[in-house]
């Protein structure tokens, strides 16, 4: 698993490459976790993410919870269309609230 | 007027108002159930209706304005309060007494008391309503639902179900299943992914609405990224039916909980489907709501276990209450609570019909005597063809007599259920009991009535209701202790009495308990000590102590009411229990409570039976008391022939040598085997051996009585004739088990009747 992570006066920029799936989560989870821990902002890039399961969704929804908690800045940013398709499955992309933009490789931020 | 349409009149009367009664009581727990308002109703006016054919003014003087002020109820201009059920339930009495004159054939000189009671019943009645403002419309509360996503759930049940139309199946757009998946934690270990499912849904349609959300999300740091806590609630629209949506989670069965909420429509159709059900296969709630489709087998089985976990910890604990089976339903969030509701009215209504109908018929209590004789002759006969047969191995014959034994089982068994009730009328006449004496007591008591329907032969039945009358009144009077003095106890200030019956091997078992004081075993072995039946040195255990209260010397009112105050009649209650060859026991426990349980036989002529031998005899055991047979054999099992008991497997148990004990000289026939056998006997919670030199097998029992002359034999409670003509005797198994424990107890061995098995 792939994971850059790019530190931006107090933003954290993190791009991840690979899939989010059971056999990624323990793995994303302690880092994303990390990343958020020690940044005051966090922006996720979630173009190279190649597939989402369940586990993969449950992270999302744990970050964002965190983030609220320590209220922190998280951004999920640039969703893959394998992200996007579950995300709109499951009809979580108005509650996460981050900016979807269709088709994710269209800029929006600087990744 | 014939004699015969008078009779008519008051049989029928007599059950409305049985009926209106049941419907009172239940009008004071649930006063808004139009249901009861409209039983009530009912009664007047067919009452009423039928006494003007007749021609009993005074009794349609008195039920007609009775009868208005119903229709002003029901019409919801007057409230119902326990004012006016009190008020009711006078007028029922009264109307009762009325229809009494008739029964009697005094209908032409009523009594002046009588009118001017009435009056005065009735004055109260119209009176009590000028003040009354008129009350709203019982609206019923929309059933419970789960999420905001639900609004095609809030079908209210407030219009009168029978009206409800079929609603046109046509798809509209809030018209969805709601689906309600909560995954468990190994949910993700096991392999499931919960995307999937959903992903397999749409195939079944347009997921309309879904809700995702983390159940039980631990903080951040602790949360396991391999455990599952996701919860999904979903709105589908879909044609399929709540079975192909079940299967789709299949496979998630054991690390999901599903719960499956059909939309509106569907609860239409269902209710539909409930209606034209025909009320004769109308049995169980669960199966009729399976087999219109409101929930799936899945679902109900495991909203039995659960109902069969709380039965387990209620007869642990009766204080521990059961909830009925649509209850659980509704709080599974399986089904919503008007499609439940239904479908209680439907099996009502079945029951109701299948009530009406065997009232409908009504026969001479000899002629059916008379035909359950001819039908034991026939077992007799038949057995005796089947000994020719097999005497002469006729091949041929033998598969077309097996035919004809099923059929003389199958018309045995008709012919009993012939005079088979169920119980329940007899439970239930005890609410009023009840309710009157915890008026009179200032008790606040509530009887719970289960097992209504376990059924029993008419005469046994007839023969129970004064011991159980003995019984109850005792519970109520003694047993339940006044509010005060249970809020003392740091008891809830409201008692509760429960009368339940069951089946068991063979036999009913009906049980009465209450949360009450409990007996006082100590008080009780002082009096039994002061009467000389118990020797201050004698070691008794606590079952043996309850148990005193039976004895007669214990139980004259004086007496009793020195003691905690039970045993009023209560040798009485036992000898009439003995006569029914039953049994009965007390369970106590101070401030606990006291829980009596009584055994009966369901009936009093054919019986399952069990053939062994001994010498040239032959013996019947009632095969459901027959646990298990044995060789009888030093080897296996440790035999204390002195004291006369035997070690099986661990279990301590009295035997008894049948040969010893009807005397057989030694040496005469030993059977074909030589070798002896052990019959393993139980009745109640005592088992005992019976050692007999052959086993014959099972055998159809016509049980004749014994004449007066054998009436001190013990050991022994009947006869029946075998298809050779020979005689044998019917073994009284509970008189047997309590000589072999006398026995081994006089040979000096521990009490070992009382060990529980």
């Amino acid at each position: 698993m792939s994971l850059q992570m790019r530190l931006n006066q107090d933003t954290c920029s993190v791009t991840l490459d690979d899939e989010m799936t059971i056999y990624t989560a323990s793995e994303i989870k302690s880092q994303l976790l990390d990343a958020l821990d020690s940044s005051r902002e966090l922006e996720i890039s979630l173009a190279g993410v190649s597939e989402l399961d369940s586990a993969g969704v449950q992270i999302i929804l744990m970050l964002r919870q965190e983030a609220r908690r320590q209220q922190k800045e998280l951004r999920f940013i640039h969703h893959s269309p394998a992200v996007l398709d579950v995300l709109d499955i499951l009809n979580l992309v108005p509650y996460l609230g981050d900016p979807v933009v269709m088709p994710a490789q269209e800029q929006h931020h600087d990744g | 007027m014939t004699d015969d349409a008078t009779q008519t009149f008051v049989q029928e009367s007599e059950e409305l108002l049985e009926q209106m009664e049941d419907a009172l009581l239940a009008m004071e727990e649930a006063p808004d159930d139009e249901e009861h308002i409209n039983s009530v109703f009912r009664a007047m006016h067919t009452i009423k209706g039928a006494a003007g054919i007749f021609g009993f003014d005074f009794i349609v003087a008195f039920t007609h304005p009775v009868e208005t002020e119903m229709d002003r109820v029901r019409s919801h201009q007057r409230p119902v309060d326990t004012e006016l059920t009190a008020l009711l339930l006078e007028c029922k009495d009264h109307t009762e007494q009325l229809v009494q004159l008739v029964a009697d054939g005094q209908q032409d000189s009523v009594p002046t008391e009588l009118n001017d009671q009435g009056a005065w019943i009735l004055s109260r009645l119209t009176q009590a309503e000028t003040d009354q403002e008129p009350a709203a419309p019982a609206g019923q509360s929309v059933p419970e639902d789960h999420t905001s996503l639900t609004p095609a759930t809030g079908h209210t049940a407030g219009e009168d179900s029978a009206c409800v139309e079929p609603e046109p199946a046509a798809p509209r757009p809030d018209d969805n299943w709601l689906i309600s998946l909560d995954f468990k934690a190994d949910a993700l270990r096991n392999g499931l992914d919960p995307m999937s499912f959903i992903r397999y849904l749409q195939r079944l349609g347009p997921l309309v609405d879904v809700f995702t959300f983390a159940h039980d999300l631990l903080p951040a740091h602790e949360m396991d990224p391999e455990s599952c806590y996701l919860s999904f609630r979903i709105a589908l629209f879909t044609s399929a039916s709540k079975q192909e949506i079940e299967a789709v989670f299949e496979f998630a069965r054991d690390d999901c909980e599903i719960r499956i909420l059909p939309p509106r429509s569907r609860q239409a159709s269902y209710l539909a489907l409930l209606d034209e059900l025909s009320e004769e296969n109308v049995s169980r709630l669960g199966e009729i709501l399976v087999t219109v489709g409101a929930i799936t087998a899945q679902e109900l089985s495991g909203a039995l276990k659960e109902q069969e976990a709380q039965i387990d910890r209620a007869t642990a604990d009766p204080s521990q209450s059961i909830k009925p089976l649509g209850q659980i339903l509704v709080d599974r969030r399986v089904i919503s609570r008007p499609v439940v509701d239904k479908a209680l009215k439907k099996q009502e209504a079945g029951r109701d019909k299948a009530g009406k109908e065997s009232q409908s018929i009504r026969v001479d209590a000899n002629r059916l005597g008379h035909l359950i004789n001819l039908v034991g002759e026939l077992v007799i006969s038949n057995a005796a063809v089947k000994l020719m047969i097999d005497k002469y191995d006729l091949q041929d014959a033998q598969e077309v007599v097996a035919g004809v034994e099923n059929l003389v089982e199958e018309i045995r068994d008709q012919a009993l259920q012939l005079r088979m009730v169920q119980i329940g009328e007899t439970f239930s006449r005890f609410r009023r009991v009840v309710r009157d004496v915890s008026k009179d007591l200032d008790k606040e008591i509530e009887l719970v009535v289960t097992g209504g329907d376990a059924e029993l032969d008419k005469t046994v039945v007839e023969k129970i209701n004064d011991p159980l009358t003995h019984l109850v009144r005792n519970s109520l009077d003694h047993g339940i202790e006044t509010p005060q003095q249970r809020e003392a106890k740091g008891k809830p200030a409201k008692g509760t009495l429960r009368l339940n019956a069951l089946h068991d091997s063979g036999h009913i078992v009906i049980q009465i308990a209450d949360d009450g004081a409990g007996l006082d075993l100590d008080r009780i072995r002082a009096k039994a000590e002061a009467n000389g039946l118990v020797q201050p040195d004698q070691v008794l255990s606590r079952r043996e102590l309850s148990r005193l209260i039976f004895e007669p010397g214990l139980s004259t009112k004086d007496q009793a009411s020195n003691l905690s105050g039970r045993g009023v009649g209560m040798d009485v209650v036992r000898r009439n229990i003995d006569a029914l060859r039953g049994s009965i026991e007390v369970d106590t426990e101070k401030d606990k409570g006291t829980l009596v349980t009584i055994q009966l036989p369901l009936t009093l002529a054919i019986i399952e039976g069990f053939m062994v031998g001994v010498a040239d005899e032959r013996y019947v055991i009632p095969l459901s008391m027959v646990e298990e047979c044995v060789e009888m054999d030093t080897q296996h099992w440790q035999i204390d022939g002195q004291r006369h008991y035997i070690n099986l497997r661990g279990d301590m148990m009295p035997y008894l040598r049948l040969r010893d004990f009807f005397e057989v000289p030694p040496g005469r026939g030993t059977g074909h085997s030589g070798r002896e056998s052990l019959v393993v006997v139980r009745f109640g919670r005592t088992r005992a051996g019976l050692v007999v030199d052959e086993l014959f097998g099972e055998l159809q029992t016509v049980i004749k009585p014994l004449g007066q002359v054998f009436g001190q034999l013990k050991g022994v409670s009947g006869a029946t004739v075998l298809g050779n003509g020979g005689i044998a005797l019917i073994l009284d198994v509970q008189g047997l088990i309590t000589l072999a424990a006398e026995r081994t107890q006089s040979a000096g061995s521990p009490d070992v009747s009382d060990c529980p098995h």
